[in-house]
């Protein structure tokens, strides 16, 4: 970890209003540092899912101020967000959504090859060798559909990693998993932190996955009670 | 920007669903089949029958009215200048139908640029005799060379040889009605009796149907020779000079032109026969609306496989949202698809268009009207198949737009929530 902030929430305030009026998020802040490995935690309903949304750009729709590497995301375009998600955000969903329609490699390569920093080549180079990293290399030319829930989140991770991202946010990414697969997934976040550096903001409501990790958050009933 | 990885995108999404995408491109390839097929069959028809007409028509007629002189010896006179002339029933004296000067029109007309053939005439009213009675009837003289080139003549000459009229001297070339009147065939010897009750007897070198029977019930042809013999006038007379133009649309005012210049009166073929204008300008009205009616309905077939397609895709939307495709990008994608759809399905249609068009030019179409036509006729225009072409991207990419609006305003965070 170091004192570099990645992401920060400034007082972030969501309401629905279908149909009657829900406060959902109450007066978030709090910051992640570049390198840490935070958990976001709290009763189901609390409103995680909602903030990580909101955190990763793709709800625009709040009240209070998201930084991103130091730049206000408020005002911007729908391209500029896309691009922001492209280049700084790795999203990693607890259902494992990979487009069936292509190839593992292919499901890690699209974002590198939107992103078009680096020709395509490069790009299936750095694919297979995140493949690699999670061990699942085997499986670069299988069909999306054809690999087990394991594997698919496994895939979703190196997709998130490609582009080498400032943080990698997830939404409860062992909810779907047994032990085992819990497990690796588990250690996959401790290398990448350890050894990478990598910045991680995962939401759980599985205490012992958030036990291991640097920091946790926790959440209820639309606020951060403790952290 | 990123139009490779947009195009293979869409190649992926298209061909995960490719029984859908056949579906859409097949109805596409039947109305462009269809359109190909009916506007080529249509404007064959169209030609088939202007043709009948139109290629047997001079685009600039010259000839000499009967009619009274307009300027009548009391509007010369300067002391009834003004007033209202009362001189009732003036009548046409000295009608003259020769073109006068003939000689010297065919050579001005020769040199005109604007002039592509010319060919003289001469109608003599006549009675052809059988029995006891007479049937009244028109001996064209032709210059049977100048007329076949210029107005197909030999195609209409079913039996015998239509460039015999002008070796056989005193010889003659029958409609086929007005020959079955007189029971005459080749070989034979019709009588004939002019106005001026001159009788000839000319001989029987062949028959010809135009397919308009009025028309074979009482013309024949002879050469202008033996027609001036019958008249019993010199070699210089001729009633009719018959002209084709390079430019059909400046008939008009060429025939304006030739009529003040040569001090005869003009007809152009816009006047002549703009009643054949009219039919075929609406045949191909009627074509048009079928065919872009079928390329309409398959408009709405895209539409719908586009936006089922959208509705199976939206989970693959929401990832390509959430990881940096914006909505423009997911707009072009499935827009590339609409057109890809159109595209595949538009070169088939014009394809199968193509091949429909060959069969009905070999179905067998006889009819004893038109002797020259064996099978359908079938107009093979590039025109047609431009126009195909260019609706069915056109309408495609109508037909996209709706549904791949909707792709691009997708929102992923809905989606996401809702797994
Ligand atoms: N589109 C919506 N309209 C209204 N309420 C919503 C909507 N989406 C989520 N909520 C409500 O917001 C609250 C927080 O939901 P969520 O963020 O999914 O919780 P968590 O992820 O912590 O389980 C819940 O009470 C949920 O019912
Ligand atoms: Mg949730």
């Amino acid at each position: 970890m170091n004192n570099i902030v990645t992401l920060q929430a400034d007082k972030i305030n969501k309401r629905f209003h279908d149909p009657v009026t829900v406060h959902v998020l109450k007066d978030i802040t709090f910051s992640v540092y570049g390198g840490e490995f935070v958990s976001v935690i709290g009763k189901s309903g609390c409103g995680k899912s909602t903030l990580l949304y909101i955190l990763s750009t793709m709800d625009t729709d709040f009240e209070g101020d998201l930084f991103i590497g130091g730049e206000n995301m408020r005002n911007r375009t729908e391209q500029q967000l896309a691009h922001v998600r492209n280049e700084k955000i790795g999203f990693v969903f607890q259902f494992h959504y990979l487009l069936s329609e292509f190839t593992v490699l292919d499901n890690v390569m699209l974002p590198g090859l939107k992103l078009g920093k680096f020709p395509e080549e490069h790009v299936r180079e750095q694919a297979l060798h995140k493949l690699d990293q999670l061990g699942i290399k085997k499986l670069a030319h299988k069909q999306a559909n054809q690999i087990s829930g394991g594997e698919k989140q496994r895939v979703s991770i190196a997709r998130a990693l490609i582009n080498d991202p400032s943080i990698i946010m997830c939404d409860e990414p062992t909810g779907n998993l047994d032990k085992v697969n819990s497990q690796i997934v588990f250690d996959i976040f401790k290398t990448l932190t350890q050894e990478f550096h990598q910045t991680l903001l995962v939401v759980t409501h599985d205490p012992e996955f958030a036990d291991k990790t640097d920091r946790i958050i926790e959440m209820e009933d639309g606020r951060i009670i403790k952290q | 920007m990123n139009v490779r990885l947009i195009f293979s995108i869409a190649r992926s999404l298209l061909f995960a669903r490719w029984r859908q995408t056949l579906v859409a491109a097949v109805g596409v390839t039947f109305s462009i089949t269809m359109f190909i097929a009916l506007l080529g069959f249509m404007t064959g028809l169209n030609d088939l029958l202007d043709g009948l007409v139109l290629n047997r028509t001079a685009h600039v007629r010259l000839y000499n009215e009967i009619k009274p002189n307009e300027a009548q010896p009391i509007s010369l006179s300067s002391t009834y200048k003004g007033s209202y002339h009362f001189v009732h029933s003036i009548k046409s004296v000295g009608s003259r139908q020769r073109i006068y000067n003939s000689g010297a029109i065919l050579q001005a007309l020769k040199k005109d640029e604007r002039v592509t053939g010319i060919a003289p005439k001469i109608s003599a009213q006549v009675f052809f005799n059988e029995g006891s009675i007479d049937i009244t009837g028109v001996v064209n003289g032709i210059d049977v060379y100048a007329e076949s080139q210029l107005f197909y003549f030999n195609d209409y000459v079913t039996s015998g040889n239509s460039t015999d009229i002008a070796i056989v001297s005193n010889s003659i070339i029958l409609g086929k009605g007005l020959a079955e009147k007189l029971l005459a065939n080749i070989g034979d010897v019709v009588q004939v009796t002019t106005i001026s009750q001159e009788r000839f007897p000319l001989k029987v070198v062949g028959i010809f149907q135009s397919g308009i029977q009025e028309f074979d019930k009482v013309q024949s042809y002879a050469s202008v020779s033996t027609v001036q013999k019958i008249l019993g006038e010199p070699n210089n007379y001729i009633t009719d000079i018959q002209i084709k133009v390079a430019d059909i649309d400046q008939a008009p005012s060429m025939g304006r032109e030739f009529a003040k210049l040569f001090n005869t009166d003009a007809e152009d073929i816009q006047t002549a026969n703009s009643q054949f204008e009219t039919g075929s300008f609406v045949r191909s009205l009627i074509s048009y609306a079928v065919g872009i009616t079928l390329l309409i309905v398959a408009g709405f077939g895209i539409y719908n496989i586009l936006n089922m397609m959208i509705y199976e895709k939206m989970d693959s939307i929401a990832i390509l949202k959430a990881t940096g495709f914006s909505g423009l990008d997911v707009n072009r994608i499935f827009m590339v698809i609409a057109l890809s759809i159109g595209l595949f399905g538009g070169v088939l249609g014009l394809l199968f268009g193509f091949l429909t068009s060959l069969a009905i030019d070999q179905i067998p179409f006889n009819t004893l009207a038109l002797p020259t036509i064996t099978t359908y006729p079938v107009n093979y225009s590039p025109a047609f198949y431009f126009i195909g072409s260019t609706f069915s991207i056109v309408t495609t990419y109508l037909a996209g737009w709706a549904p791949t609006r909707k792709a691009s305003k997708v929102d992923p965070v809905v989606i996401i929530r809702g797994k």
